[in-house]
């Protein structure tokens, strides 16, 4: 069979969708030609304004993927000029003709520029492009550079996009004004009252707002560049720069040329099956204009998307028509309209909650019998939104004020939502699509629906409904949230390291068998790798164990973004003499390392290739170093204040505890990471009550405290005991760290294993202090058994050439390096260069060796 | 890096077998990155024998690091879950099972085979 020719005009967003749906469905061959007048990779164009919070390019760059499949040729920067229907082929810029069978249109829309004086001086932009938002950027970024006062940005028209304008405005350090021309923002979702508020709102912001406002002319200064706006009722505005943002026109005019028909309004005519008036071409996203109307949003974009690769396939699939309900993506100004917000349907009821001081307006549209919900309004909390949209055309079932009082606990009503509603409208999933994947196809969580049906993957801003629906939906067939470790096992950590340890089985293949099934995953293989070091006290790559480590483990180094690894030299206690950060000093020189001081008092170095890891360990090892666990679910490292041996107040030697206590439990593996602190008095320079044991020294001993934790959720160890002294504080912390190795479930730090603990802190003094289980001669034995078995992982590695082979970069090349890494000098140092650095090949240094001198 | 280029003559000229390493140069359920022309691809020895050939290249990250990856499954499916941000691929097709909320992205795979203890890639055209 011949490939099916399909010519893509476009690159934009609902381009990247067809092509991504047509693809990944097509069973008979295709031969797919994208062309994009844009120099660039499809990207996420709904989250332009991104860019000034700091993404780049790359970050913004629609999947890569789709493209990269063999049946797609991708051109960029070669707008189509011409189509010859007659003949079936496109002619581009450079003179390329191109042969289809089926031609889609995608070629979105334009910034519209109003035709008024000056709309297109030096410093007037629009926004719609990335090329648009980086000119913008760099204006004014020039311009700060040569004005003291901040700049003053002019936004003209006040809808959506206007004010996504004046924030991002705002983030570049400009004084924000949006025009409006009508007598409210957003005036094509909000009525006058529910735009009142957000004035207010968008005020509060910083933001300036003039309505009303008919910008007669933009007028240059002397350098020819715009300085102001002038209006028709006399007054004036200055401006350093001005934003247009009054609305997009669709790219129609290779189809108009072509003698398509397009609508009143612009736009390529399409019927409910995206076929425009000739059968071979169909048109999708703004571009096509359905009822006589273009819509500039996406959700309807993609859902012609599929409409047209659907048909493309043979298959029967039906555009519904649009659903306009929006979202305003400005931080701190939530406002959303859906449905019928302006209540057109004849007979429909209004129910307003207004409260001027809170900054709220809501409004929900209801049928004439007060029953179903028909659209709504929401400013100031759009909190509902979620819940409420999906609702449109069906029987609230509770009193409409319910749903907009402020706390009114608009918990989405999911238990009632009839089956046709329609829950995500960027993937178009229904109620009882999710219903139905929860039942026919197992989904049991939100990950797994997003897979299954695509709700929840775009905008996300169904996913509370979707897990409502899911778990209503579980608990509907009696299921209850389960407790399995994953696919793999049905017991949680805790029963699998009890199993493994009764049934001595000392490998996966043998404990997968026996207690679970399937070949395991990346949650189950880490945690059995961790079972079987604390039981066994095997090295980490030895055999099978081997591949059940995570990345990290695996390498026994930290993997960065860019795929390359940092070492973390061990230094017990963040001691060092000064002939050891020679060395550090001289490896990190030789090898190119960007090199930072950690918060865990010791020095990290960046940039490590894989293959070159065991020629630094090597040279560490000469040097008497090992390297350290800086990953990995173990022990990584215990800060300490430098105690009685130089400090005026010290009352013990806490470096000296330290180094002891980092010596002892140094490469053991736990549930998660662990974590100890020890200050050599109460003034508490080691912080050691925000690690999982921190140790406090007192004039009557150690004390213990037990469960801290830094990081996203801080907390503060509790003390578990008082006045003990060395051996005694060391039995106690191998018995509470044996206890929760044995006992904590996968990922569960100290801190929140404590918690669920019974007797929380008082049970576990009972169980490592006073032996209340019986079991502490079980967990002095295990603890014993892995400072027995502790070796240098490091050496151990270079020791053996079966283990070495692991760090050959290829197979087949075993010392070449990747050759997609790229470096950037920053500080002095190298960093990994962003793609923006690398797509315009300056500054860039190649990954072989680097040359960051000075 | 640039994915503007995907050449037509990959195409037409025709895939033909490979050969990239030994059977015994790769370890069962481990990955290892191999170089064949200036493509980096992640080979995987599977528990049944089998080896599966993908693109070492992670879409969700753009480092190129799926062969460091841990193999698993799901029901039916031989599976790799990337060591960046840990999604998971079906190694047979390359498409991903679990995207961690992220939008869906494929692994592009290539056919490989063992022939008398060699590992062979069916090269120029990826499936
Ligand atoms: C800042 C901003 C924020 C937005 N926020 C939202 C939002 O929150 N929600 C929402 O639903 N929508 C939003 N949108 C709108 C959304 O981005 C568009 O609806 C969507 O991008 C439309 O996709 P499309 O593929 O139809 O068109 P586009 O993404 O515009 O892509 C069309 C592409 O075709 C190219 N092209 C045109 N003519 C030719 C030719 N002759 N040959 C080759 N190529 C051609 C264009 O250069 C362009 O790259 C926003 C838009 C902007 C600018």
């Amino acid at each position: 069979m011949s490939a099916t020719r399909v010519v893509v005009v476009g690159a934009g967003m609902v381009a990247h969708r067809f092509l991504e749906s047509l693809l990944s469905r097509a069973e008979t061959p295709l031969d797919v030609v994208l062309l994009g007048e844009e120099d660039r990779h499809p990207y996420d164009r709904v989250g332009l304004s991104r860019f000034f919070a700091g993404d780049d390019a790359e970050a913004m760059t629609l999947e890569r993927s789709v493209l990269d499949d063999a049946r797609v040729r991708f051109v960029a920067g070669d707008p189509v000029e011409s189509i010859d229907r007659g003949a079936h082929l496109v002619v581009t810029r450079s003179g390329e003709r191109i042969g289809y069978d089926r031609l889609i249109l995608a070629t979105g829309s334009s910034a519209a520029r109003p035709p008024i004086d000056g709309a297109d001086l030096p410093g007037v932009f629009v926004y719609r492009t990335l090329d648009d938002v980086q000119q913008l950027r760099e204006h004014v970024e020039g311009m700060s550079r040569q004005i003291e006062r901040p700049l003053r940005g002019c936004v003209i028209g006040g809808g959506l996009l206007g004010l996504e304008a004046a924030g991002a405005l705002q983030g570049l350090g400009a004084e924000a004004t949006v025009i409006q021309s009508s007598d409210r923002l957003m005036s094509a979702q909000l009525d006058l009252p529910a735009g009142e508020s957000l004035r207010r709102l968008i005020e509060q912001r910083g933001i300036t707002v003039r309505t009303g406002a008919r910008t007669t002319r933009l007028v240059a200064g002397p350098a020819g560049a715009v300085i102001g706006l002038e209006f028709t009722d006399g007054t004036a505005e200055p401006a350093d720069l001005v934003v247009l943002t009054v609305g997009v026109r669709p790219r129609d005019e290779i189809a108009r040329a072509a003698g398509l028909d397009c609508g009143d309004r612009g736009g390529v005519e399409i019927d409910a099956t995206c076929r425009t008036s000739d059968p071979a071409v169909m048109a999708i996203g703004e571009v096509a204009s359905f009822e006589n109307l273009c819509v500039g949003l996406v959700a309807p974009g993609y859902a012609m998307a599929e409409v047209a690769a659907t048909r493309l396939l043979g298959g029967e699939a039906i555009f519904g028509g649009y659903d306009l309900s929006t979202k305003l993506k400005l931080s701190g100004v939530d406002v959303a309209s859906f449905g019928d917000a302006f209540a057109t349907t004849p007979g429909a009821l209004d129910v307003v909650y207004s409260d001027p001081v809170g900054g709220v307006h809501k409004k929900l549209v209801l049928s004439d019998d007060a029953t179903t919900l028909l659209g709504g309004m929401l400013v100031g909390d759009a909190s509902a939104y979620g819940a409420l949209r999906p609702l449109v055309g069906s029987v609230l079932g509770a009193d409409p004020a319910a749903f907009l009082l402020p706390e009114g606990g608009v918990t989405a009503p999911t238990g009632e939502l009839p089956d046709e509603a329609v829950v995500c409208s960027c993937a178009g999933v229904t109620a009882g699509g999710i219903r139905q994947a929860v039942h026919e196809q197992g989904c049991e969580d939100v990950a797994s629906i997003k897979t299954c049906t695509r709700a929840g993957a775009t905008c996300g801003s169904c996913v509370l409904m979707v897990k409502g629906l899911v778990s209503a939906e579980l608990t509907s067939m009696g299921r209850t949230v389960s407790s399995a470790l994953c696919e793999h096992f049905d017991m949680p950590r805790r029963q699998l390291f009890d199993a493994v340890r009764v049934s001595g089985l000392g490998t996966f293949s043998a404990i997968i068998e026996r207690f679970g099934r399937g070949r395991g995953c990346d949650t189950c293989k880490p945690v059995l790798a961790s079972i079987l070091s604390t039981l066994t006290g095997a090295h980490v790559l030895d055999g099978e164990i081997a591949t059940l480590q995570d990345t990290n483990d695996h390498v026994m180094a930290n993997m960065q973004k860019d795929g390359t690894y940092s070492v973390v030299p061990r230094m017990p206690g963040g001691e060092v003499t000064p002939e050891g950060l020679i060395v550090i000093g001289e490896i990190a020189r030789d090898f190119g390392l960007y090199t930072k001081l950690t918060g865990g008092q010791r020095i990290d170095m960046f940039g490590a290739r894989l293959e070159e890891l065991p020629l630094i360990w090597q040279r560490l090892v000469d040097a008497g170093f090992e390297s350290g666990q800086a990953y990995g679910k173990s022990l990584r490292t215990v800060k300490s204040c430098v105690g009685t041996a130089w400090c005026r107040y010290g009352v013990l030697d806490s470096t000296a505890m330290a180094v002891r206590l980092e010596l002892r439990y140094r490469g053991l593996r736990a549930p998660h990471k662990l974590k100890i602190g020890v200050s050599g008095c109460a003034r508490e320079c080691a912080e050691a009550r925000g690690k999982d044991a921190g140790i406090i020294a007192t004039a009557q001993g150690w004390n213990l405290y037990a469960g801290g934790n830094g990081g996203a959720t801080p907390r503060h160890a509790e003390l578990l005991a008082e006045g003990l002294d060395d051996e005694a504080l060391v039995r106690i912390i191998d018995r509470f760290f044996m206890y929760y190795i044995r006992t904590a479930d996968k990922l569960q730090r100290t801190a929140p294993w404590l918690e669920d603990l019974d007797g929380g802190i008082d049970g576990l003094r009972e169980v490592v202090m006073e032996d209340s289980l019986g079991i502490c001669e079980d967990l002095d034995a295990a603890m014993d058994l892995h400072v027995e078995h502790y070796e240098d992982e490091w050496a151990a590695t270079l020791a053996d050439p079966v283990k070495l082979k692991r760090f050959e970069s290829f197979v087949n090349a075993p010392t070449t390096a990747d050759p997609s890494l790229a470096y950037t000098p920053s500080r002095g140092q190298a960093r990994p260069a962003s793609t923006e650095e690398r797509r315009s090949g300056e500054v860039l240094i190649a990954g072989t060796r680097l040359e960051v001198r000075r | 890096m640039s994915t503007q280029t995907l050449d037509r003559t990959t195409t037409t000229a025709g895939p033909t077998w490979r050969r990239v390493c030994s059977v015994d140069d790769l370890e069962v359920e481990r990955g290892r990155a191999a170089l064949v022309d200036h493509a980096q691809i992640a080979l995987f020895l599977l528990s049944d024998g089998t080896v599966r050939a993908t693109c070492n290249r992670d879409p969700y990250s753009s480092a190129y690091v799926i062969s460091r990856g841990i193999v698993g499954s799901r029901e039916d499916a031989p599976t790799i879950a990337s060591p960046m941000y840990k999604q998971v691929f079906d190694l047979r097709t390359g498409s991903c099972l679990d995207t961690q909320g992220k939008d869906p992205a494929r692994l592009r795979t290539w056919q490989a085979r063992r022939s008398d203890g060699d590992v062979y890639l069916l090269w120029g055209r990826a499936s």
